[in-house]
């Protein structure tokens, strides 16, 4: 479909710092295209949460995002340790995350709830010691 | 409130965007914790906080803030500083203590705002 636009990011697992890189272009990306700040604001977070956890977990990662006419989807795909339990993942507060991460602002066991809260679809597809695919699509 | 405003309430230094100093905010939010900054807050405008990181600018990209106030004398960065710049987000740096420093500002009239559920 013409009217698809294709983002592809490789998110660095090495480099604390750069994480968000991708989300912030994003989200600069749909405020050129005009889309409403809340639409905006919905995927940015989701998405920067799901590269941290990238990030922090998983040594890195790819990240796809496609714009719909009708909807926004984010696909985040790992090749970490996976996601043992990931009903006990969805829970606000738990983390696997060490203090060394906490002590950066993040692992309070909000990434994958927030995900959850701000998208209209979140989908976890996990194999442990294989890696984990986050679909999430927010419709516009 | 102004956050030029923000500024001498606090004795504060603003080391970024001093054009935006004028800028207007009407709530603010005070965390050591992106991921709960992320979680809970809405609409605010201002962040308070005593992490020092590159996260931290990211996350107030994300939320759309305006301005960060490192508390407790907290130094950022060069790459902080000119991350900040080129997002349009004031950074200043005050020796307040984070509670005293959200006292001073809500005792001024600029509030938090209702838990984003």
């Amino acid at each position: 479909m013409a009217d698809v636009l294709k983002l592809h990011f490789d998110v660095d697992g090495d480099d604390f710092t750069s994480a968000g890189e991708a989300s912030a272009d994003v989200k600069k990306r749909l405020r050129l295209m005009g889309y409403d700040p809340e639409i905006i604001r919905r995927v940015s977070i989701a998405m920067y949460e799901g590269e941290i956890n990238m990030v922090i977990h998983a040594g890195g990662g790819v990240a796809d995002v496609s714009v719909y006419p009708d909807k926004i989807e984010i696909v985040l795909e790992d090749k970490g340790p996976g996601i043992p339990d990931i009903a006990l993942a969805m829970s606000e507060g738990f983390s696997t995350a060490p203090d060394t991460v906490r002590s950066l602002g993040f692992g309070a066991g909000m990434g994958l709830p927030n995900m959850k809260r701000y998208t209209d679809e979140l989908h976890i597809d996990s194999k442990v010691g294989e890696g984990t695919k986050v679909t999430m699509i927010v419709n516009t | 409130m102004k956050i030029c405003e923000i500024e001498k309430h606090l004795g504060a230094k603003a080391l970024t965007c001093l054009g935006l100093l004028d800028r207007d905010v009407t709530s603010a939010c005070g965390s050591d914790m992106m991921s709960d900054v992320l979680a809970f807050v809405k609409d605010q405008a201002v962040l308070l906080t005593g992490l020092v990181n590159a996260q931290v600018v990211r996350t107030a990209m994300m939320m759309d803030m305006l301005c960060i106030v490192f508390v407790r004398n907290k130094k950022p960065t060069q790459e902080i500083l000119d991350l900040a710049e080129e997002n349009g987000i004031v950074i200043m740096t005050t020796d307040k203590r984070m509670y005293d420093a959200c006292g001073i500002l809500y005792s001024n009239g600029l509030n938090g705002a209702d838990i984003n559920g």
